[in-house]
């Protein structure tokens, strides 16, 4: 099916002659020209780099948050309008006062933007996970006075993590869509960038190969978030299996 | 050893208030085996959450070698019903029971020594590395006995250990649970809704009365150890301290129905008729 569609795309886009749709072999040369690996250091890197220490920087801040949160209905009281509002947020509506805010056109400002937004999926899982700790295991701890670092580090923490993890496989995926996002707007250099760029100046066949790329980054991402779940969280499979939900 | 005082138990206030423990009194022995068996819904577990305090008492209190229990003590272990649910699915058989000693000042080789001696004793040492969730019922409730064990409590509460797992295992629980009182010499306070459970297992069965609970009767039971699943249930001692609890607890659900049988046990002492 995946093939039909590329051999359906190159046929039309041969018949056809639009500018708007180049060939299938034409973006694929391109793509080859720019990607592999002419500008792989000077766009390619610094993308994956903010992709990288945005998604980090919010699931780290929404794990941290979303632990004491789902722990203390006084603070979920407290927190949870807040959350609601700045979530229900468009990302693009936070674009320009991001630049304003944090003075900065360069990582400092495409790095929060990117972290602010993955961190509501992981901080709302969190929360939700937290909450929904077993009674039974919170009087074991109990019973067994299990001093509280290891209560959070031992237990907490791993009774949440499938959900948790569940929530940054969302933000992974707007990770990728707020690096585009950021480096359409005052950037200089990036994947968005490019295409921007390229779309600007009516370079359709390498603005197609930025988006052929775009593409495969988020595919590639996911790929590689999937096996890392699949180790850590192994035991959850196993156990799942055995437990009538 | 343990010591219950007028415990009482309400629920809310006023005119909604439940009253979920009436008045309590009791006391355990060191080294005893005792047993709680009552009707379901009479506060069972309310009880033993007070006394492993888990849970505060509106009134009264319990007595844990001469201290007043107001947070779970140290030398307390309590192996719940829901074994799948207080074991970790996250991590192993070892790191389970390994729990509750990580915070204890213990040397690593003294930690892995508890550990062993435990699971050696519910005889689970084959399973050390083991997932909780890839051992059957029985077998995950033994991991939780040896957490239990290896915490190494003056006194073991155990609330229906057993009742979530088929006949044929129960009976080779309740052997285990024996055994591994003898060679720890473990205080125990078993809680069961089982009136044959409680007097196979206790050298005294407390008898509840329905909610708001009240202590019905203290039976003391004579029977001879080591006990054994055919030869005990055969006694003909057995069978008479069976049909008293049984009575007991009958009665106690039709009070006006039923008129109170003449009792033919030597082995029961009514504390109050």
């Amino acid at each position: 099916m995946p093939v039909a569609i590329l051999v359906g795309w190159q046929l039309w886009t041969a018949h056809a002659h639009s500018p708007k749709f180049p060939r299938l072999s034409t973006i694929l040369v391109d793509f080859r020209k720019e990607w592999l690996f002419a500008q792989f250091g000077t766009h390619v890197v610094p993308s994956l780099e903010r992709i990288g220490l945005g998604f980090a920087i919010g699931t780290a801040v929404g794990v941290l948050l979303g632990v004491p949160i789902g722990l203390s209905p006084l603070l979920r009281r407290l927190a949870l309008p807040h959350i609601e509002y700045w979530r229900a947020m468009p990302p693009p509506a936070l674009l320009p006062i991001s630049v304003v805010l944090l003075r900065s056109i360069g990582n400092l400002q495409k790095v929060s933007f990117i972290a602010f937004f993955c961190l509501f999926p992981v901080l709302l899982n969190t929360i939700d996970a937290v909450r929904g700790l077993d009674p039974t295991l919170v009087d074991t701890a109990r019973s067994f006075r299990v001093p509280w670092p290891q209560w959070i580090g031992r237990m907490v923490l791993p009774a949440a993590l499938p959900q948790i993890v569940a929530g940054m496989r969302n933000s992974l995926a707007l990770a990728v869509i707020m690096m585009v996002l950021s480096e359409y707007f005052a950037a200089t250099n990036g994947v968005g960038y490019v295409l921007l760029i390229s779309k600007n100046t009516f370079q359709l066949g390498p603005m197609w190969a930025a988006i052929v790329l775009i593409g495969l980054l988020g595919y590639l991402l996911n790929a590689l978030f999937l096996l890392v779940e699949r180790r850590v969280l192994a035991w959850h499979r196993g156990w799942r299996a055995t437990v009538p939900q | 050893m343990l010591e219950i005082n007028d415990l009482g138990k309400t629920y809310g206030s006023g005119d909604k208030a439940t009253h979920a423990i009436g008045n309590v009194a009791f006391h355990v022995e060191v080294g005893e085996f005792a047993c709680v068996v009552g009707p379901s819904g009479c506060g069972k577990t309310t009880l033993l959450k007070c006394i492993a305090g888990l849970l505060k008492p509106s009134r009264g209190e319990v007595l844990l070698r001469g201290r007043p229990v107001t947070e779970p003590p140290e030398a307390m272990a309590l192996v719940f019903q829901e074994y799948g649910r207080s074991l970790m699915p996250w991590t192993t058989v070892r790191n389970n029971v390994l729990l509750p000693l990580r915070h204890k000042k213990l040397s690593q080789s003294e930690r892995t020594a508890l550990v062993d001696e435990a699971v050696a004793a519910v005889d689970l040492t084959r399973f050390l590395d083991h997932y909780p969730w890839q051992l059957s019922g029985g077998m995950q409730q033994r991991v939780a006995i040896a957490r239990a064990l290896a915490y190494q409590p003056f006194l073991l509460l155990m609330d229906e250990p057993f009742a979530s797992v088929d006949a044929q295992v129960r009976g080779d629980l309740e052997d285990l649970v024996l055994r591994v009182h003898e060679q720890f010499g473990i205080t125990t306070l078993f809680v069961t809704h089982d009136i044959d459970e409680s007097i196979y297992l206790a050298d005294r069965v407390i008898v509840l009365a329905h909610a708001p609970t009240e202590v019905k009767e203290i039976v003391p039971v004579a029977l001879p150890r080591p006990r054994d699943q055919i030869a005990t249930k055969a006694l003909p001692e057995f069978a008479e301290l069976r049909t008293h609890v049984h009575r007991l607890i009958r009665h106690e659900r039709r009070e006006e129905e039923v008129a109170p049988a003449p009792i033919a046990t030597t082995h029961s002492e009514p504390t109050h008729a």
